[in-house]
Formats: C-alpha cells, structure tokens, sequence
C-alpha cells in the first residue's frame, strides 16, 4: 500500500520563505510510516504530498509541460501551471530521515485553497494512467539520485494520512465528501487488518477520551492527533523519488482560498510554540499579565490562558488553550493560577513538561505538573522575571 | 436571510469522564445535557445576522427525543423554528449519516416550516466540530451536497450589507487565514468568533411553548443502513468498538518550595530543561 501524507511546513507561508516540516507533520508522517509497515504483501510506501511554495523558473521547469486535459482535472488556464514547486533538499532530507520513500511537489496551486488540496489527493489516488504527473527527469540534488522511477501505486488500498490541523482536517473531509468515503479524525493509532479493514484508535473530547474503532474502506482517509502520536524518525533513511507535479486544477475548486495575512500579537503561533507561560483565574486581572508576558519573552516563549481568563475580557479568545481553543504541544507549559478543569487539560496534556504555581496544592493542574511551586503567581513570578534577568546580566 | 443552525446535544462533562460498563458511552446518569461552546457562538452569530438583515433563524439536531431540551435552549436565544430528527436513544450516528439527515432539513424536505420551507437558506452554520466525537466533516460532507462553498474553523464573520457575499477568518498557526464565499455557503465557527447572550426572560417562555417539527431520523451507525445520500454509493462511517478513558499520568509533583523562596529552585529547572541557559 502507499501511504500518502499530506506535509504541512513551518516558516514559510510564501513564497521564498524557508520551509521544514511542522512538528504536526512529522508526527502524521510517523503514524503512517507504521500503517504503512503493517500491510501486508508488498511493502507499504509513505509518498509526502508537499504543496510547497512556487519558485519561479528553477531547475527544470522548462521540463514541466502543459497538462491535457483528459487528466480528469479540467484546465483554467492557471499561470503559474509553468512554475515549478520549491522543494529543497534539507526538505526532502527531513521527509526521508522519517521513511518518506517519495515526495509529490505539487505547484500550480497559489496558496491554501482547501478543496483543489483535496481534489489533488483524489487524483494522487487514481489509479488511471496519468498523463499530469511528471516524475522528474533531473532529481541529481536528490539523496537517491540512482533509483530508477517507479510506477504508480497499485488501485485500492491506499491510504491518505494528514495532521490533524485546521488544514488537515478540513482537507481530508473535502476529499472524503468527493470521493464518498469515510474519514477518521484525530487519529492515535492506525492498523491495516487487511481486506479493507483498518482497525483505529482516535480521539474524543478532544482527547480525554479514545475511542477504538473500525474503518471500513478501499481507501483510509485518517488524521493524527497533534498532540499524541510522537514524532519518531525511522530506523534508517529512506531512499527519496521525488515527483514534481503539476495537476490543472478546476476553477470551481479555487473559489474557496485562503489570503494569508500575519495574525496580530506578532504572529507567534500558540500552536507552535517551545515555551507556553499561561495565565488563569488567578491572574485577577487584564494588567495581571503584564509579568507573565514579561517572563514569557524571557522564555522565548508566548503567553496562552484558560477559558475563564477570555470569558472575563482579560485576553481574546486566539490566547485560550483548551478543547475549544488551542491545542498547545510545547517544551514547557509554566501553568500560573490555573486550577486545571479538563477541558483545559485536553489542551495541554501534549506539554513535554509541566510547571504548575498555584495557591492551592491540591488543583488538578498542580497534581498533574512534573514540578509545582504553592504560591501566590503575583509574588512568584515577578521574582522570577527578576532572577532571570540577573543572571542574563549578572553585572548590571 | 434565512438561517440554518445545525447543534448536537452533548453531556456536560465536569471533573472526569466515566464510562457505562460495557465501554460504549459515557455514563450520563449525574450528568446534564448541552451543546458545544462552538454552537452556541454559531447561533449568536446567526441571530445576529437576522436581526441585522432580518429573516429567521431554523435551528437543527439529530438526537434522542430528550434533544429537544437543547433545541428550546436555543429557541429561547432567538431562534424561530426547531427541527429535531429523532434517533434511538443510546444509538450513535456518524458524520455521513447525520450530514445526510442534515441535507433533507436544508432542502426543506424534511419538516421544515415557515419561510424556510422547501429550503431557501442562504447561510448554514454549524461548530466547528461537535465537543463529544470531534469528527471535524459534518459541515463539509452537507457543502457538497449543497453544492454550496464551506469554510471551517471560522472565528471571524462578516456578511456584506447586500447579503450576498462573505468574508470568513481563522487563525492557523499564526497566520490569518480570510475566505471570500458566495451566499449560500456552510460556515463551521468556533468558540470566539462572539460571546453568546444569556437567554431573555420572553424568550425563554416563547421557547418553552414553541412547536418542534419532530422527523425521523436515520437509522444509526450500528444498524448499518444509515448512508451518504446523493452519491455514488453507501458509505459506512467509522464503527466505534469501544471508548476508553486515556490513564492520567500518575506522577507526583515535585514541589519546589512555597512563594518567592522557590524561585531559585525553578530557575534551576528552566535550566535542566533547556528553556534558560
């Protein structure tokens, strides 16, 4: 079976940003690199489809003709059909140190545009000779320059793998609606029993809960969890095909996109973020935080909060980590004032480490930390903002 | 502008989730009922929009008929219609089934009345993903058999002053994503795209006494003959086994001291941590 996974990557949401595979990604990649070892018969394949940002000109984009159009994906004429996908070699290079065996660099898709996403996996899928895909002549940048290119995937029993994000959720349910098959979200686990059957574990709640299910389809479509599988690199590298694409996409597709513009508050993404200091009901106030950012720009790191705390107005919503806000996976989680109610904790169970200061030693939050300071967070932390800074700069 | 707003009753869940013996659900006998946060923003947001360009708001749940409790909740926020499809107690359906069932509200072919009958919605909203299975498609899988654009994950919605287009944002790791849509369209919204009203005195008796078209609904996962609707052939959805409780980790915290005097002990496990150098 081939194992297709949708790459999402970090940095760069334009063009000429420099791009790595999301944490979220890898941890999808590693999910299906085990799907993929437990089928039976031929060995499975983890092929990355990476929709990377558009260089233009490049090495070999002359080689990239127009498509016909009897590849099912009707032409609109897309300028940027001649452009070729930028797919660095550090990119292919972390998708083979996790056993990515081949990469699809799909261009001619400006931006996010969640439908013609998903109709570019259907056509991954189709097992109908096809005459857009273009498997490179001149992969010499590639680690596996030698290998010769292979044909496509067998018919049935693929699977289409995404993290469980904004993005990859809402993909995967377009191509399930498209394609009349079933899709499973916020996996955990995913096994091929064989015979069409694939025997899942994923989340409820938002992960308070699991839930061990059957999937019943000649194609699995499945996201992971972000928070749960954890990113593991396989035991050797992979040797690396990489197919540059370029599928004719039907403007119908493209009516629904995505204009990207930088989020406010500088843009840090809670979702991505090393170190999270968070604030809760025992912060008291709006101007309460005001330490916490401090220490949290200290930590290189960004401030998120509870649901109490955006109820009250103190700090907008895009802050609140929980199941109805963000799911946060960072290094450190420094948990100041927040008593821990369970839809908080599904947002930050993902946490390496736990840091708890509270008042009450017997919150939730501060049972569950690794470490736990009992104190009032309004004398803790500004002492702590104070240490930090003396050490950085132990002679002023 | 005519409404759909699509909610699914879900427990209340407090300090820890417990499960029935035979592990197929949760144990609701001391727990309430409600709707996910998300949906209680999608019917402030639709409220809102019908009290800017007028209309009415059609309020939608498959569920037991004891979902009918969560649907006068919402009539008592400002909607003017509920629909409830009626399923089994304890009988769970899937996403492909319950969009399905959603389509024939949508169409106006199953039980819906006043101006909303026969269809004619210009705007679906739904959560962004139901606060219990968390399957993230139900509002897609209706889209398409709309035929009609969706945007998911919205926490930001503005609709232009002549109702026929509308501009939806989220955030998706720190960047902020706009989409254009043409009326009609399925919106999926999430929890602080507003803050919900609490219910008014009036509406809460006019809710009490409102009538509810009640419509059967499909037939659930576990009698197999639920399907997609309108497309090429039956899918199943995902049959879920059995449900577990992930272990707590049983750890014992590390107390570092009390107050300020912890301080230095904190510095140095920010240190052992890597995060301070």
């Amino acid at each position: 079976m081939t194992v297709f996974c949708l790459v999402e990557l970090d940095g760069g949401a334009g063009p000429g940003g420099a791009s790595g595979v999301a944490d979220v990604s890898l941890r999808a990649i590693t999910l299906a690199r085990g799907l993929a070892a437990s089928a039976s018969g031929t060995p499975g394949r983890v092929a990355a489809v990476v929709f990377a940002g558009l260089s233009a000109g490049g090495p070999g984009s002359d080689g990239l003709e127009s498509e016909s159009e009897s590849d099912g994906l009707e032409s609109e004429g897309l300028e940027s059909e001649r452009l070729r996908a930028d797919v660095g070699p550090v990119l292919v290079a972390d998708l083979a140190a996790y056993g990515v065996t081949d990469v699809y660099a799909v261009s001619g898709i400006d931006g996010y545009a969640p439908l013609a996403w998903a109709r570019v996996l259907q056509w991954l899928l189709s097992a109908s000779p096809n005459p857009g895909l273009h498997p490179s002549p001149d992969d010499s940048s590639l680690p596996s320059p030698g290998e010769p290119p292979h044909p496509l995937p067998e018919p049935s029993r693929h699977a289409v793998v995404a993290a469980g994000t904004e993005r990859g959720n809402e993909v995967l349910a377009h191509l399930g609606a498209i394609t009349a098959l079933p899709m499973a979200a916020n996996c955990t686990a995913a096994v091929d029993n064989g015979g069409g059957e694939y025997a899942i574990a994923r989340q409820r709640w938002a992960g308070l809960l699991l839930e061990e299910a059957v999937l019943e389809a000649p194609v699995a479509l499945l996201t992971v969890a972000t928070d749960s599988v954890s990113p593991v690199p396989a035991e050797r590298p992979a040797a690396v095909m990489v197919h540059h694409v370029s599928p004719l996409v039907d403007g119908s597709d493209l009516a629904v996109r995505a204009v990207e513009t930088a989020a406010g508050a500088g843009g840090a993404s809670l979702a991505t973020a090393r170190v999270v200091v968070g604030g809760g009901r025992g912060v008291g106030s709006a101007e309460g935080f005001a330490p916490l950012e401090e220490l949290a720009a200290l930590l290189g790191g960004v401030v998120g909060v509870s649901r109490v705390v955006t109820s009250e107005g103190w700090r907008p919503h895009t802050q609140q980590v929980g199941q109805t806000g963000t799911k946060i996976t960072p290094d450190l989680y420094l948990a100041c004032g927040i008593s821990g109610a369970i839809q908080h904790i599904a947002g930050c169970s993902g946490a390496k480490n736990l840091i708890a200061i509270n008042t009450d030693p017997a919150a939730p939050m501060m049972t569950r930390a690794d470490y736990a300071v009992i104190g009032n967070l309004h004398e803790v932390i500004p002492a702590l903002v104070t240490a930090l800074r003396e050490r950085a700069a132990p002679d002023s | 502008m005519e409404i759909l707003v699509c909610v699914k009753r879900v427990p209340t869940v407090g300090g820890a989730i417990t499960l029935t013996a035979d592990r197929r659900a949760i144990d609701t006998r001391m727990s309430g009922f409600t709707i996910s946060p998300h949906e209680e923003c999608a019917v402030e947001e639709a409220v809102r929009l019908v009290e800017r360009f007028g209309g009415s708001v059609t309020v939608a749940t498959l569920g037991p008929a004891a979902a009918e409790e969560q649907l006068r909740a919402c009539l008592a926020l400002g909607a003017a219609a509920a629909v409830l499809l009626e399923t089994e107690p304890g009988v769970e359906v899937g996403p492909i089934a319950t969009a399905a069932a959603l389509h024939s509200v949508a169409t106006g072919t199953a039980g819906t009345t006043g101006t909303a009958a026969g269809g004619g919605f210009d705007l679906v909203l739904l959560g962004n993903e139901a606060s219990d299975t968390g399957d993230y498609q139900v509002g897609i899988r209706l889209a398409h058999l709309l035929g009609w654009p969706a945007a998911t994950g919205i926490k930001a919605l503005s609709v232009d002053d002549a109702g026929i287009s509308a501009s939806a944002s989220r955030t998706y790791r720190g960047v902020l994503e706009t989409f254009a849509l043409e009326l009609p369209c399925v919106v999926t919204v999430k929890e602080g795209i507003n803050l919900p009203r609490y219910p008014s005195l009036p509406g809460r008796l006019r809710a009490k006494r409102a009538a509810i078209t009640r419509v059967p609904g499909p037939v659930g996962a576990s009698g197999g003959a639920a399907t997609s609707g309108g497309v090429d052939e039956p899918a199943r959805d995902v049959r879920m086994t059995s449900l577990l409780v992930p272990d707590a980790p049983k750890k014992q915290a590390i107390v570092l001291g009390r107050g300020a005097e912890a301080v230095p002990a904190l510095v140095n496990v920010l240190v052992e941590l890597g995060v301070v150098s």
